[in-house]
């Protein structure tokens, strides 16, 4: 019996003591933690809509999507976080998009676990930088080993196929998610 | 009970000696996982240096008042809660460093390393030599991971701490920086490490042999009378 309540004891109190000061650190570092996400998400905006001056969250919509306004406050655009399922794990897009939502205007890629030294080419600008005013009307396509002759085409990456259609088809499943829900008025 | 050894060597067993990685084969997980760049490996064995210097300490101390039936589940939740408090400060301080070694930061909790040194050593040892034998263990981690980070680095991605020290010439050679790349540089550093204290032992078996033989023949002599 007495065995039983030191050890009941024991680590009661150990994890008293640990969750207390947990508690305090946490309330420190909570506060940052927070500013440094938004702090990415702003760098990620201003990357993919390099006019835009501001920006302001869309409220209307269920998922983060966000306005961006030029220096006078007219809206430029949207900025889309959309995710999706890449090579190896989850791909975390920023796709920047012209207010009438049939232009590219540049995308950021924000989290990825593709293999280094191949899919990480998403990443580059040679991948990358083909979405830079890329028409995604009715949608973004690619093809593959050959340069890309259409205005809404990508051409995929020499040993990271799957990697780049993995893009593409974020960057066509979050468009036409926001289509749908501006043709209902939804974000307006 | 063992003969106490100085504290030096307390500190310093775990350079080599008793090496976590190559001599222990510890902590093996975060080992392969994050020395892509010998940056990360660095930033990686601080991290569990700092869990394990602080849970030996707390545990050196309360090691007469934990009840041996609940030690395992103590430790963990000391360890857990050091663990906790790098997180948070990496993700407020260093939010960088804290993506790119992503989830292997929580996994430190069940990094073996840090729950044996509690077990074999800062459960029946003076918080001071706990705290010895923890810095000792963490910065034989460290040279482990560097090493190992580092080449991976140098041949994976042609940089060292991010400067360029391969020329543009050399072609990086990916698998290093794949998984298959960790394991090849652990199994060829250990095999060569391990190539080289064979040698040494053998050699200082050969002279301890000749000196033997030189010796005057009396004492055989002696020997065969006997």
């Amino acid at each position: 019996m007495k065995t039983i309540l030191g050890m009941l004891v024991t680590l009661s109190l150990i994890g008293v003591v640990s969750g207390g000061g947990l508690a305090m650190l946490s309330s420190w570092a909570d506060p940052l933690i927070a500013a440094n996400k938004k702090a990415d998400t702003e760098r990620a905006i201003f990357q993919v809509q390099p006019d835009a001056k501001n920006y302001e969250k869309v409220e209307t919509v269920s998922y983060e999507l966000y306005r961006v306004l030029d220096a006078t406050g007219n809206a430029v655009g949207y900025a889309l976080p959309w995710e999706g399922n890449g090579f190896q794990g989850n791909i975390r897009l920023m796709v920047g998009v012209t207010s009438d939502l049939m232009t590219i205007t540049a995308i950021e890629v924000l989290e990825q676990v593709e293999t280094p030294g191949l899919g990480t080419k998403i990443m580059e600008d040679p991948f990358r930088g083909q979405f830079n005013g890329l028409v995604a009307d009715p949608q973004v396509d690619w093809v593959k080993g050959a340069p890309a002759t259409k205005e809404n085409q990508v051409e995929t990456i020499t040993g990271a196929t799957i990697s780049s259609k993995a893009i593409v088809a974020i960057v066509n499943d979050g468009m036409t998610n926001l289509r749908n829900d501006m043709k209902e008025g939804g974000a307006q | 009970m063992k003969k106490q050894v100085s504290l030096f060597t307390e500190y310093t067993k775990g350079l080599w000696d008793q090496n976590p990685v190559f001599k222990q084969v510890l902590g093996m997980c975060p080992a392969l996982a994050v020395t892509v760049s010998a940056m990360n490996g660095i930033a990686m064995a601080l991290a569990t240096t700092f869990v394990l210097t602080f849970s030996s300490l707390i545990i050196s101390l309360i090691r007469k008042l934990i009840p041996t039936q609940v030690r395992i589940a103590s430790y963990i939740v000391i360890i857990a809660t050091f663990v906790t408090v790098v997180d948070l400060v990496m993700r407020a301080q260093f939010p960088e460093l804290s993506k790119e070694l992503g989830p292997y930061i929580p996994l430190i909790v069940v990094n073996c390393l840090i729950l044996g040194r509690q077990e074999a050593f800062s459960s029946k040892n003076t918080p001071l030599r706990a705290v010895l034998d923890a810095l000792g263990m963490g910065t034989g981690f460290m040279i482990a991971l560097a090493s190992l980070g580092g080449i991976r680095e140098i041949l994976g991605s042609r940089t060292l701490l991010g400067v360029q020290v391969m020329p543009d010439a050399f072609d990086p050679w990916l698998v290093m920086i794949l998984p298959a790349g960790a394991f090849l540089t652990l199994g060829l550093m250990m095999g060569g490490l391990n190539q080289m204290v064979l040698r040494k032992k053998t050699r200082e078996e050969r002279e301890l042999a000749a000196r033997h033989l030189q010796k005057p023949k009396m004492s055989l002599e002696h020997g065969q009378e006997a």
